[in-house]
């Protein structure tokens, strides 16, 4: 519209008058919280529908997921590869990337560090051998989004179909190097050799969390605060949200693009990483947890927001720790968990726009 | 060795292609329509795991293998219309609708068949078969593209009609107006969100189509996350294709013969990894994206929700 | 004629009338209360500035908008036109003022547009219809083109010939004559003309009072929302031209007792042998599908001066504009600032040189829309002391310098901390000002610095402008108006196909030199 609209910064004015800083706050977690309790509603419904009590479930999965000792250790631990995966997505996102690669990226730095760990640790102290096995791991998965970065920043070739051919590829490559190339002589299951249990990354104090658990909070906490409070982070958000200003104000978008895709596989990478020399200690053939694809959801729900992310990943492990062990138990196939975090944010996307029409009645 | 190139192994290897493409093709068809109109449909997976399983319920429980198709087409088509309310009607991301519907419905079938039939593992009958005649005698061609379940023609008629479709007809005009410029198609007296629930609502359709004959002839018998990425690399070949119905078809040929590749090598007896085939098609579409990776055309509204006056 | 007639006339059997009809947008009542009636026969002509109301207006007898209150009455019916598609049924054909055609289709699918989903475009019978409306009303059609192909006036005859093809009985024009040449609008005028006497009715959409008196029968005027007056066609042929402006002025502007398009400057006449503060020579870029590139441009600015670039859109300025500024790099050519070259120089280091460009696309390039108008600021300068030190954000001197700039360009924002998308142009326009005059200006180019500005503000734009050039700073204006060239400009250069034409000192007969090197002829 030509129509100036000079009147619309008076009610503006007027609004942001009456609603100081701590009100907005409430109102964005009644935004959050309560999709997510309508959320756990309508999936309960499900259960039922399936035969199975849903508070019973409920009860279960939070009992197991958060409040048992035995869960929480594992629910916390499961967070560190999902932290690094989410901080990986943030930086994409932010940056108007659609890196929709992280899983292929996540499996080969897997392998990587399954096939570098043991190698190491046989030749060189343990703690020397984790830290080359990482950072081999994180190059690695950086070199795989190269083809894609470079398509994206100077081909302009979509990064969704690209990275999505990339994931395909990479779950099929890190079969094939668990199966001929880094195969475990000394078992009769197709997998890679194991890092011993002492070589691994250390645990906190006298629990079973793996220290991943400290590396992943400082990765997400470091990429929130760079991408809101520098000028490299400012960059990248420029770039995502209008690449054309971002061409205007002289940024150099292409160089900006590589940035972007080598930080966010490398951060998917480190999550394979610390899952492989935290966890797992090895790599089995067709091993493929797809948390990449799981965690997109959650960085969504957070919009990008590097602290609610946390809250988010918390939730999806509590969900899926509590699920597996539901699935033992009650017989409800942790598949739920999937269904549960389609439906929060289904129901989070439609109360947010439901938000978004009422203020703007509310402002006509 | 030399069972490998024996006709009998040429035959199979080929019908298997066609088999395996015919769930690609759909995906690739249906995934086509809603980028033409504007939509990047990324709950494309979820709308053909749903049509595996409720074509698999339909054929298993009627009998017949016709309702299953109908029934799976359905199913694609409800996936479809969360799809249309939530991104079309009301604007809301597509990309972010379109993950959580494919994670939700990868969720829901896989729960529904663990309370269904995870005792009982039922399979259905093999799909019969219907020999195109003469063509069907040709030696190695015939049994491998001329004996195929009825589907299979018409899922081959279906992109001659696709090609008339956005040649020749007006709503091909309307499909590609609704991606390319919907302000102009609208004032031109067309209601674009209509156009484009039609087109995701035929997205649905496909592809629920696709993951019934997925589970229904392919496999017959369904299981959690059959479709393994069938919907995405249907995005990947309408991307690849740009509009064009007969370069998802070539595509979903490549990719058919190299995951009927690595079966036929099993059933040869040749140990290869079936990852190593399976990493062929990819490899390819990378390399030629490398070479002549110029800008991929794209329709100019592919992902923003239409408003009208919205400027 | 001081009065303010809202009720509709007797007599003359109005096609549409618009009976007290207003339109609310959060914040805006973009309409007020407004009254027409649209005859057959006439071209009624809607005049207001910017802001005034007409799109909205349009916006409602299009279908694209439905009124808050009032009616609208088609044939003395009241009826709710809930769509384009119900006003083209009840036959209203618009051409908007962005075109509405389709890019990626020929001429002929996009006249085919519309039909019955399931139908076979009927291609040969279209051929027909269209040859037989093409010859009648003059104008030739090339069905096969591609849309994209089409310059902008024939895309607009296209959407003539549209509207015709759907049998409207009204046709509504939206200030369709900003993107044309000077002859293309005189042709557009006696289109007009043709069709009126086919007995359809025009409503016709403009801010020049030119085009008003030349083209209309009847004018409507526009002022804030509200109907401010309107002259009848006894009127209208009973006054002479000068006294009909001086009425339309009159209400337009109250006491202000002129056209503010209508002054000319007289350019400052700077000594040939005065050192150029910018230099362009033989500046080449190959055309584009899109554009027509650019050919041998060679031109000098001197400080203090204000050159214009005249020219219809599209034939080649933003492309000049961004070569100059870094954003696109030429085949050949070169570029001196204070008589270094900085054409190997990026984007950033030409703006720290003092070579600035304020774009014509202030949300699309221009600005972030989703960010707060203070970093919106300094856009240009991320990473730069004092407000980035050593990578971190230093939020207090950015907002300390932000209120500094809002206080000194009279930004009106809620709060630094707004958006900078719920501005209004205006207001967008002056956060984009302050950036590239704030500090170290030396040589400034204004691409279309007050396209779809309000008044006030274009005022206020073309004051900065006019106070760069008296501060020695050298300053390039590219604009599509003429009148605002001959007011700003010290020498106006004109533009055509990618090269410059031909150069005009500014002064009484600027205005038809400058208009015959627009279409061809030389000065």
């Amino acid at each position: 519209m030509s129509v100036d609209t000079a009147p619309v910064e008076m009610t503006e004015r007027s609004i942001v008058a009456r609603s100081p800083g701590m009100r907005k706050v409430v109102h964005r977690l009644v935004l959050t919280v309560g999709p997510v309790l309508a959320a756990l509603a309508l999936a309960g419904l499900l259960l039922l529908a399936l035969g199975v009590d849903p508070l019973a479930y409920y009860g279960y999965v939070i009992n197991r997921g958060l409040l048992s000792p035995s869960g929480i250790q594992q629910t916390l631990t499961r967070m560190a590869p999902l932290l690094f995966l989410a901080s990986g997505l943030i930086v994409a996102f932010r940056a108007g990337i659609w890196n929709l690669g992280a899983d292929g990226q996540f499996l080969l730095a897997a392998v990587t560090a399954a096939a570098a760990g043991p190698y190491f640790a046989a030749i060189m102290p343990a703690w020397l051998a984790v830290v080359l096995a990482f950072l081999m791991s994180v190059l690695v998965a950086m070199a795989w989004s190269f083809v894609p970065a470079l398509l994206r920043a100077y081909q302009g070739v979509n990064e969704i179909i690209t990275t999505l051919m990339m994931t395909f590829l990479g779950t099929s490559l890190a079969n094939v190097l668990v199966k001929l190339v880094f195969l475990d002589p000394g078992t009769t299951v197709p997998q890679t050799r194991t890092l011993p249990v002492e070589d691994r990354l250390p645990r906190l104090f006298d629990t079973t969390i793996s220290s991943g658990l400290v590396l992943g909070l400082i990765a997400i906490v470091a990429v929130h605060l760079v991408m809101t409070r520098t000028s490299f982070g400012l960059r990248l958000r420029i770039v995502g949200a209008n690449p054309r200003a971002a061409v205007h104000s002289g940024l150099a978008v292409p160089r900006l693009t590589l940035a972007v895709f080598a930080l966010s596989a490398g951060l998917a990478g480190a999550a394979g990483a610390v899952d492989i020399l935290g966890v797992q200690g090895n790599v089995r053939a067709d091993w493929n947890p797809a948390y990449g694809f799981a965690v997109i959801p959650m960085v969504f729900l957070a919009r990008f927001n590097g602290f609610a992310a946390i809250a988010f990943v918390l939730l999806l492990s509590v969900l899926s720790i509590g699920g597996e062990s539901a699935a033992r138990r009650l017989g409800v196939p942790n598949h739920f968990t999937l269904v549960l975090v389609a439906i929060v944010l289904i129901v989070l996307a439609i109360a947010e726009y439901i938000d978004h029409r009422f203020i703007q009645s509310r402002k006509a | 060795m030399s069972d490998l190139f024996s006709e009998l192994f040429l035959g199979a290897l080929l019908f298997g292609a066609m088999t395996a493409a015919v769930p690609l093709l759909l995906a690739g068809l249906g995934e086509q329509i809603s980028e033409k109109a504007g939509v990047l449909n990324i709950g494309i997976e979820g709308m053909m795991i749903f049509g595996a399983y409720t074509g698999f319920v339909g054929a298993y429980y009627s009998g017949s293998l016709w309702f299953g198709f109908l029934t799976g087409a359905l199913g694609g088509a409800v996936v479809a219309s969360i799809m249309v309310l939530l991104c079309v009607r009301i604007g809301l991301n597509q990309i972010v609708i379109g993950i959580g519907l494919t994670l939700g419905f990868d969720g829901l079938t896989a729960l529904l068949h663990h309370f269904q039939f995870s005792r009982t593992y039922p399979r259905l009958a093999a799909a019969e078969i219907t020999a195109i005649p003469l063509l069907s005698d040709i030696p190695v061609i015939g049994p491998a593209f001329f004996r195929h379940h009825l589907l299979v023609y018409l899922a081959v008629l279906l992109v001659g009609v696709m090609v008339y479709v956005y040649r020749r007809t007006q709503l091909g005009l309307n499909l590609q107006a609704a991606g390319d410029k919907p302000a102009a198609l609208d004032v031109a007296g067309v209601d674009v969100v209509r156009t484009r629930t039609v087109a995701v609502l035929s997205t649905g359709v496909l592809a629920g189509l696709g993951g019934a004959y997925l589970a229904d002839v392919g496999a017959g018998i369904f299981v959690p996350f059959i479709t393994n990425g069938a919907g995405f690399l249907g995005i990947v070949l309408a991307m690849l294709a740009r509009g064009r119905p007969l370069w998802v078809l070539l595509g979903a040929l490549v990719f058919g013969l190299c995951l009927s590749l690595t079966t036929a090598l099993q059933v040869a007896g040749i140990n290869i990894p079936t990852d190593v085939i399976q990493m062929i098609p990819f490899l390819a579409v990378m390399a030629m994206l490398v070479i002549f990776g110029r800008r991929s055309q794209l329709p100019a509204a592919l992902g923003i929700p239409y408003v009208r006056g919205a400027r | 004629m001081k009065h303010v007639d809202n009720s509709i006339e007797a007599g003359g059997h109005p096609v549409i009338a618009l009976e007290r009809v207003t339109k609310r947008f959060p914040g805006v009542v973009a309409n007020d209360s407004v009254s027409l009636a649209i005859r057959a026969g006439e071209v009624h002509v809607l005049l207001g500035e910017n802001g005034a109301g007409k799109s909205t207006l349009i916006g409602m007898l299009s279908g694209l908008q439905q009124p808050d209150e009032g009616r609208i009455l088609i044939d003395g019916q009241p009826v709710a036109i809930t769509s384009p598609r119900h006003a083209l049924s009840l036959g209203v054909g618009t051409v908007f003022q962005h075109a509405m055609l389709v890019p990626t289709l020929t001429v002929a699918e996009n006249l085919l547009l519309g039909a019955a989903w399931w139908r076979r475009p009927r291609k040969d019978s279209l051929r027909a219809e269209v040859e037989e409306l093409a010859s009648s009303l003059g104008i030739r059609i090339d069905l096969d083109a591609t849309a994209a192909e089409l310059s902008l006036g024939e895309q607009q005859q296209v959407e003539i010939l549209r509207a015709l093809l759907r049998n409207s009985r009204v046709l509504i024009l939206d200030e369709s004559t900003s993107m044309l040449t000077p002859s293309g609008i005189d042709e557009l005028g006696a289109l007009m003309r043709r069709l009126v006497k086919r007995g359809l009715a025009i409503v016709f959409i403009t801010h020049k009072l030119r085009e008003a008196t030349a083209f209309g029968d009847r004018i409507s005027i526009l002022k804030l929302g509200r109907k401010v007056g309107e002259i009848a066609p006894e009127r209208f042929s009973a006054l002479s031209e000068d006294d009909l402006t001086a009425e339309i002025v009159e209400t337009m502007f109250g006491n202000r007792r002129s056209d503010p398009d209508a002054t000319t400057r007289v350019g400052t006449q700077f000594p040939a042998d005065a050192q150029p503060l910018l230099a362009v020579r033989d500046l080449c870029l190959a055309p584009s599908a899109t554009s027509p590139g650019l050919s041998k441009i060679s031109f000098e600015l001197r400080a203090g001066e204000v050159l214009g670039i005249a020219g219809i859109d599209g034939n080649g300025q933003k492309q000049l504009a961004e070569v100059l500024a870094g954003q696109i790099a030429a085949d050949s050519g070169a570029i001196l600032l204070e008589g270094r070259p900085v054409d190997a120089m990026s984007v950033g280091a030409r703006r720290d040189a003092g070579l600035r460009y304020l774009t014509d696309d202030r949300l699309g390039e221009g600005t972030v829309g989703a960010f707060p108008v203070s970093i919106n600021f300094f856009l240009k300068q991320v990473g730069r002391s004092p407000f980035w030190k050593a990578g971190i954000e230093q939020g207090g001197e950015i907002d300390r310098r932000a209120a500094e700039l809002v206080r000194d360009y009279d930004v009106r924002t809620p709060s630094i901390r707004t958006p900078i998308g719920r501005l209004s142009g205006g207001n967008i326009q002056k956060v984009l000002l302050a950036r590239e005059l704030s500090t170290g200006a030396k040589a400034v180019i204004f691409n279309k610095p007050t396209y779809g500005l309000d008044l006030a503000n274009t005022l206020v734009t073309r004051q900065r402008i006019l106070d760069a050039a008296a501060s020695g700073k050298g300053t390039l204006v590219i604009s599509t108006d003429l009148e605002e060239l001959l007011q700003l400009c010290d020498r106006i250069a004109v533009m055509s196909g990618g090269r410059l034409v031909g150069t005009v000192a500014n002064g009484p007969h600027a205005a038809s030199e400058v208009g015959s090197l627009m279409i061809g002829l030389a000065a």
